[in-house]
């Protein structure tokens, strides 16, 4: 498969009143064409800054530091954030679905012609064929009657249909990848199923890759095909779904799995909890930033800085000293 | 508190046929147009040390439930018993003589605690009001107990709310619902806004309170379909305003009746893909309808996919399919 998208050491830091925070901490992926990638995450731990970064949509006080973003085979991030090329690229070829549809739609334009206008911008087209093709994704999307409701406002539809709308408009343009940051967290269960199932469907269709930033183990289990997972601003395991989930190794991420509830689990499971606390990501130590909560820490994870991603194998990526050393010796002794 | 004449009857709490409509008005005069039937006709009934997690969408009336139980809403009929007392009548001025035995965790814990008081006060608050404690020094020797119970340190009684992580903050929420011992604790969504890895901390926290404290009996009301089914001992689904199943909640997750039941569970991921390959996945039409003008007969048939033509004309009741599964719907 071939690759659309490459990001390399990617850093974003938030210069606060109180210190340093780096939000994004030399971050690595890559986005394969027609693939679904999950980005796992809970809050704080960059999963959405390195998407906003990807777009250069990070606002001050952050600053895309250090990095690289190779989208068609340049990198976005030699483009001012502001200019023609990035323009183009946003919105565009790479588009973004944010959480809470009603701030992500201006409620004081019409669906259609908040649809129309990504088309007349990007794809240059006139105000007719805009319109035409702006009732065409709705219906795509499934709202019903979609050439009487394109005249309506944002309050008139209910939140999983706006969340139909972003959809529409992120893939008006034909992008290439759709980031959809946390796109179902803030709907009714089986709305959300509606919704995921349709972005699924439609990134298909629309032969672009999808990126889900979740917090949600069970949507990526579900739906993507490969996983990041972060911590504090960095990536700690990437891998397979079947990887991530069938064999987990990151101290982080098999926590993660123990803690969650499953509807499937036998009777009288008790929840492991993982101890203590997200870090605060101010002036942060140089070691690993999982090592107050980690229960598998050795020696070594205090006197050395946060270990690289090593591979375990084929796509499976993991950035822990005990399990990189453990497997490499295993690995060896077969 | 249990008088002697009811030992045989085991339920802290029965509720039968519990509504709540809220008035609709329109004009000046206020004049009413209609009623948003929030709960239509809920009928359960919770054993003491049970847990009964009540699971639904937003809207479906589960809040309006725990909230009626509270008194914080007078039910426009049916009856609430408490410990065999009907306290759906009683008057304002009685109210606060329940409210010591039933207590509430809130959803958000920071806008649940007052960001002036010390987190001592909130907690010892209810002492205070219920005249629990007659000296200072009893007050705050059970203050620091319940700082305890709940895995905090004593010594953060005089710090402030915003001092706490959201964890934190919950377990002084957990703390302040425990200080008058309650029998019945209604928490509301108590760990939906917090992190994912902190979820479990709470939840665990309050079974192992379960476990601790004799008789402690929860209505566990949340969205997530998981999480109640980790932590109750029944479930009750609801759908705008009724309960269209209740059962063992092992039983809800290996034998759903319920059209309405099935599509929730499958509509919640399992981390899992292995399994997840292979669940049958149904994906409802459309969205839950107002309830201010539910669909005739069964409110859900609109959407399934089992519904008939009879499924629009009357209301189905829930009845009992054996071993206490109750299920509303003609088709089962």
């Amino acid at each position: 498969m071939t690759e659309v998208l490459r990001v390399s050491d990617l850093a974003t830091h938030f210069k606060t009143e109180s210190g340093l925070v780096k939000a994004v901490d030399g971050v690595s992926y890559h986005i394969d064409e027609q693939e679904i990638v999950g980005i796992v995450g809970e809050s704080g731990c960059g999963k959405s800054v390195s998407q906003l970064s990807v777009m250069q949509l990070v606002r001050a006080p952050g600053e895309i530091v250090a990095g690289e973003v190779v989208f068609d085979g340049q990198n976005l991030l030699q483009f001012q954030a502001n200019g023609p090329e990035m323009r183009s690229v946003r919105g565009g070829k790479i588009a973004m679905i944010f959480q809470e549809p009603m701030t992500s739609l201006n409620p004081v334009l019409t669906i259609g012609s908040q649809l129309a206008e990504m088309l007349v911008l990007h794809l240059d087209m006139n105000a007719e064929e805009a319109r035409q093709r702006a009732v065409e994704l709705l219906g795509m999307v499934g709202i019903p009657s979609a050439e009487q409701r394109i005249g309506d406002y944002p309050h008139q539809f209910s939140g999983g249909m706006r969340q139909r709308v972003m959809i529409a408009m992120g893939l008006s343009c034909n992008p290439r990848i759709l980031i959809a940051d946390e796109p179902t967290t803030a709907l009714d269960v089986t709305t959300q199923a509606q919704l995921l199932e349709l972005m699924k469907d439609m990134v298909e269709q629309f032969r672009a890759s999808l990126v889900i930033v979740t917090h949600n183990l069970g949507v990526v289990a579900r739906y993507a095909q490969r996983i990041y997972i972060m911590y504090a601003g960095r990536i700690v395991e990437s891998g397979t779904t079947k990887d991530i989930f069938g064999n987990p190794i990151h101290p982080y991420t098999i926590g993660l799995l123990k803690c969650i509830p499953r509807l499937d689990e036998e009777e009288g499971r008790k929840l492991v909890p993982i101890e203590g606390l997200p870090p605060n990501l101010i002036n942060m130590p140089d070691t690993c930033a999982f090592l107050p909560r980690c229960d598998q820490r050795v020696e070594t994870c205090r006197n050395h800085s946060w270990p690289s991603l090593s591979r375990i194998e084929g796509e499976h990526y993991v950035a822990c000293y005990v399990h990189s050393k453990e497997k490499t010796s295993e690995l060896t002794t077969k | 508190m249990n008088s002697p004449q009811n030992s045989d009857n085991n339920n802290i709490l029965q509720v039968e046929d519990l509504k709540m409509y809220f008035p609709v008005t329109r004009g000046l005069l206020r004049r009413k147009i209609a009623d948003i039937k929030a709960v239509d006709g809920v009928t359960f009934n919770i054993k003491k040390g049970e847990t009964l997690g009540f699971v639904g969408e937003s809207g479906c009336g589960k809040t309006t439930v725990g909230r009626c139980i509270l008194r914080l809403y007078k039910p426009s009929s049916g009856q609430i018993l408490f410990d065999n007392e009907d306290i759906s009548e009683y008057p304002e001025k009685k109210l606060r003589s329940i409210r010591s035995n039933i207590a509430l965790i809130f959803q958000d814990p920071y806008s649940s605690l007052d960001p002036r008081q010390s987190a001592g006060s909130i907690v010892g608050e209810p002492l205070k009001i219920h005249h629990w404690v007659f000296s200072k020094s009893e007050y705050n020797d059970r203050v620091e107990q319940l700082f305890r119970l709940v895995g905090l340190d004593p010594g953060m009684t005089n710090r402030f709310p915003h001092e706490f992580s959201g964890g934190q903050r919950q377990r002084i929420g957990v703390a302040r619902a425990l200080a008058c011992e309650p029998s019945l604790i209604i928490c509301d969504e108590p760990i939906s806004a917090l992190d994912v890895s902190i979820q479990a901390q709470i939840i665990n926290l309050l079974e192992e309170l379960q476990e601790g404290l004799q008789g402690l009996t929860y209505l566990f009301i949340a969205h997530d379909l998981s999480v109640v089914r980790h932590i109750s001992d029944r479930t009750a689904v609801m759908y705008l305003g009724r309960i269209v199943e209740i059962t063992r909640s092992r039983e809800l997750y290996s034998n759903p009746l319920h059209p309405y039941t099935k599509a929730l569970l499958s509509a919640i991921p399992i981390a899992d893909p292995f399994i997840e390959e292979t669940r049958e996945r149904i994906i409802l039409k459309g969205e839950v309808p107002s309830p201010l003008n539910p669909p005739a007969g069964c409110s859900f048939h609109p959407r399934c996919f089992m519904a008939v033509p009879e499924c629009s004309q009357a209301i189905p009741p829930l009845r009992d399919v054996g071993n206490g599964h109750q299920v509303a719907c003609i088709r089962v």
